[in-house]
């Protein structure tokens, strides 16, 4: 058993339990019963997707998701104060 | 699939590497099992932390390792991302803690502790100075 494979199968372990996680989030996003529960589920899948994709990177050995992951966590950080502040307010943009 | 890249890095990499990786996501995964599981939304609001703290850190640290050998110097732009989500991340719990416990209040709902909930005020006839109770600790 080389190393290669035991890093591949770490990567692949990685990538399933990451979708897995993801599809745990959008089954709160998709039951939650009230509104700031589907917030958290959507915060939580908007952080599987960034770590899905640094893992496919290191997979693939290219710098290029680096950015792709970066931007969705930023993304994810505005996303979800604006649903809080949306939740307490009634609006966004006073 | 080709593990022809993979097997370029040497064990003293891959293992740390592989450790971490597994470590990282396994975390993640037992966060949003316990995000999905757990009962009232104040217990669920304490489950995805654990994948933003030693989740994310864990990836990006064996992500960290493989793209140092890979680049042969120390490449450490993934650390920006690990120190975005340290910050941001009680930004959004608080965010997100403050309007569920609001809407909790303004509905009346019983997933709150009873010394949470705002109490009615006083009827008119009552001393004004005790027409609002002192509310309790957040």
């Amino acid at each position: 058993m080389t190393t290669g494979l035991i890093l591949w199968l770490a990567l692949t372990w990685a990538q399933i339990a990451l979708a897995l996680a993801a599809c745990f989030s959008c089954l709160r996003l998709f039951k939650g019963p009230r509104a700031q529960d589907r917030v958290i589920g959507l915060d939580t899948l908007y952080f599987c997707a960034m770590l899905m994709l640094v893992v496919t990177g290191a997979r693939l050995g290219t710098p290029f998701f680096y950015e792709a992951s970066m931007v969705v966590g930023v993304v994810g950080f505005v996303a979800t104060v604006t649903a809080a502040k949306f939740l307490i307010r009634g609006e966004v943009i006073e | 699939m080709s593990t022809t890249y993979l097997e370029t890095f040497p064990w003293w990499i891959a293992l740390p590497a592989a450790f971490f990786m597994v470590v990282g996501s396994t975390l993640a995964l037992l966060g949003t099992i316990g995000l999905w599981q757990l009962k009232s939304f104040y217990d669920r609001l304490h489950a995805p932390t654990l994948v933003s703290s030693w989740g994310a850190a864990a990836i990006l640290i064996g992500s960290v390792l493989l793209f140092s050998w890979g680049g042969s110097r120390l490449v450490i732009h993934e650390l920006v991302i690990g120190v975005f989500l340290l910050v941001t991340t009680p930004i959004t719990l608080m965010m997100v803690g403050r309007a569920a416990l609001y809407r909790d209040r303004v509905a009346g709902s019983r997933e709150l502790p009873e010394h949470l909930h705002l109490h009615e005020p006083a009827p008119p006839e009552a001393a004004p100075a005790a027409a609002l109770p002192e509310r309790k600790a957040d």
